[in-house]
């Protein structure tokens, strides 16, 4: 059997305590290989981002257990020891909002990613370049942040997230503020890039439009699955 | 790329002033060590200059500048003949108010005799005196040019020549004059009851009155030795220029010495405070920066790089602009401000120590930074 990227079991996270605790997610258990192009949607507030970011070893779950890539990252704790050399090298993350840094011009938000990870700066821009191509905003490579578009933002917050070619990546609503035209573009390219690097991608989206690009779907309803609902092949 | 510098060059107005703003403070704990230094060896410079083996007093007495002395005008002729003594000259010192072109300035009257030890050993410009009366050499604190007329006790004297860096301890700048013409002035100036009393002749009061001695040495001679014979005389007491050096700084500048150096340090901690409350600020401003680099997985070491450059180029530039502008404007402090490589380089290990202790309170923020933080909009 292939070892799962993603493996959740019984996960829960509960914010705060006594009589003020949301349970934001309450025993999900989830399991995403490679290759998967999973959607998850569900009302506001179903706990949607906070299982994106417990996966991304952002918000430490209550109870639970979950592994990436076959290494169990937490059991009651994080086994790993490093937690930001697992984020900089194996998950890829588009946030809701861009959260590029505002100092930093497109092409070196991007090749930050990869310095950061041990890519030697020419190569690392070299590549940074080439992704921005990729990408259809290599023309604002020299632009700083406060001058791009939304779109052309969250395009470079995605070469960003891809910039190590991660193999799990998760996004955050990341076709929000793009037009369905450039949303389908991003997701044919995450469709791409979980094909090409037999990748998990687990994306979070409200957008009806494109969710005939995902190969499951999986709904959160008050910090449970509802449902996982896989697209006959 | 360099992310310390990409986010200075982000805000760099902002950042620049921090830098200069910083700098006037640092000019100021700066200026200050140079004043420090320069009450030191302004204390000095007129002993250096006057080059005495040996100082002689009124008994009693430690003068004449750390206490008042007053010795009759023939102890010269005493001094003179003890052995060892090369040379001797009769000295009187006291403040005036002068009257000058740029108006009315007060100064340190030294009456010596021309051609016996006494004046200074080098000139700026002009000539020493002769023998002629009304005329004087003025330091160049006194702002006085060659040629220059200046009013003491209702004479009008000439300047014939300048010094650079002669001054009493309290900043006056020296005015050599003949000691015919110093004592005087001495009289001229003296309240009416005292000239009268010295007109008649009495005692301590008399006109032939002078201060101290200086008394130089055949090569070879022992100043202490000396001293010790001098001091055997009635009514004289001795310090060789070793003493006399000691107690210029030990006891005339002391005070001001203390106070300089108790400021400075209380500058420096001024400074050290805000230095750390800037660096703070500058980078509680770049919290959601801090947590995006977590959020893409920057390790620790990025972000106290990041600090700590910080830290260290506001330091390093703040103090740039405090020596260039301490160095501009050196010249027209009121006091000497002695600073050389050693004390601004000491100032720099300084700054930069404070720079690097005052990051660490903002780096150990910076760490505890979530990277949950960046998240949200
Ligand atoms: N840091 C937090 N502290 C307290 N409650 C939180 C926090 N983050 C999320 N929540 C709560 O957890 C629940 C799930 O939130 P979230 O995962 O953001 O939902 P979604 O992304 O699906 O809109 C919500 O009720 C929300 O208010
Ligand atoms: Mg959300």
């Amino acid at each position: 059997m292939i070892t799962p990227l993603v493996r959740i079991e019984r996960l829960s996270k509960t914010f705060g305590s006594g009589d003020t605790a949301v349970r934001a997610l309450v025993d999900v258990d989830l399991v995403i290989g490679p290759g998967e192009v999973v959607g998850l949607k569900g009302p506001s507030g179903s706990g949607k981002s906070t299982l994106l970011n417990v996966i991304a070893c952002i918000l430490e779950p209550t109870s639970g257990r979950f592994s990436l890539n076959g290494d169990t990252i937490w059991d009651g704790r994080y086994l790993a020891t490093d937690l930001r050399r697992l984020r900089r090298e194996r998950i890829g993350f588009i946030f809701q909002f861009h959260n590029l840094l505002p100092f930093l011009n497109a092409i070196d938000n991007v090749a930050l990613a990869m310095t950061l990870a041990g890519v030697p700066a020419a190569e690392a821009r070299r590549r940074a370049a080439d992704l921005l191509d990729y990408l259809q905003v290599g023309k604002r490579a020299t632009a700083m942040p406060a001058r791009l578009s939304g779109g052309e933002a969250q395009r470079v917050a995605i070469a960003r997230a891809l910039a190590n070619r991660p193999r799990i990546i998760l996004a955050d609503e990341p076709t929000a503020a793009l037009d369905s035209e450039r949303a389908r573009v991003v997701m044919d390219l995450l469709r791409h890039v979980a094909r090409e690097q037999e990748a998990a991608v687990l994306v979070v989206t409200h957008d009806e439009k494109i969710f005939d690009r995902f190969d499951r779907m999986v709904s959160l309803r008050d910090g449970r699955i509802e449902d996982d609902l896989r697209r006959a092949a | 790329m360099n992310i310390a510098l990409a986010d200075i060059r982000h805000n760099l107005g902002r950042f620049l002033l921090t830098c200069l703003g910083l700098g006037l403070l640092m000019g100021v704990a700066l200026s200050m060590v140079g004043i420090y230094q320069g009450v030191v060896a302004e204390a000095l410079a007129l002993s250096r200059s006057l080059a005495a083996d040996v100082w002689v007093v009124e008994s009693g007495t430690r003068g004449p500048f750390a206490e008042a002395s007053r010795l009759p005008g023939d102890a010269r002729e005493m001094v003179q003949r003890v052995p060892g003594v090369a040379a001797a000259g009769s000295i009187t010192l006291r403040t005036a108010e002068a009257r000058t072109p740029q108006g009315l300035i007060r100064v340190q009257v030294m009456g010596y005799e021309p051609g016996r030890p006494g004046g200074p050993s080098a000139l700026k410009t002009g000539r020493g005196l002769g023998g002629a009366r009304f005329e004087v050499v003025a330091d160049q604190r006194a702002q006085l040019a060659v040629g220059a007329t200046v009013l003491l006790g209702g004479d009008r004297y000439t300047v014939v020549g300048t010094t650079r860096g002669l001054v009493a301890s309290g900043g006056d700048p020296l005015l050599f004059m003949t000691l015919r013409d110093s004592q005087e002035l001495q009289f001229k100036l003296a309240p009416p009851a005292a000239r009268r009393a010295s007109a008649a002749g009495a005692g301590a009061g008399s006109i032939d009155s002078i201060n101290a001695v200086i008394a130089k040495l055949h090569a070879g001679a022992d100043a202490n030795a000396v001293a010790e014979t001098l001091r055997r005389w009635k009514h004289l007491a001795a310090l060789t220029d070793a003493e006399q050096s000691e107690l210029l700084t030990r006891s005339v500048v002391n005070r001001a010495r203390v106070q300089l150096g108790m400021f400075t340090v209380v500058l420096l901690f001024v400074s050290a405070v805000i230095i750390a409350l800037i660096i703070y600020t500058m980078t509680m401003d770049k919290l959601r920066e801090i947590a995006t680099l977590k959020l893409i997985g920057a390790p620790d070491r990025t972000i106290v790089g990041l600090v700590l450059q910080q830290a260290l180029i506001l330091g390093g530039l703040g103090y740039a602009a405090a020596t260039v502008l301490v160095f501009s404007v050196r010249d027209v402090f009121p006091r000497a401000v002695a600073l050389g490589v050693a004390e601004v380089a000491i100032m720099a290990g300084i700054i930069g120590t404070i720079c690097v202790l005052g990051s660490l309170l903002s780096i150990r923020a910076a760490l505890r930074i979530e990277p949950q933080q960046a998240l949200g909009s």
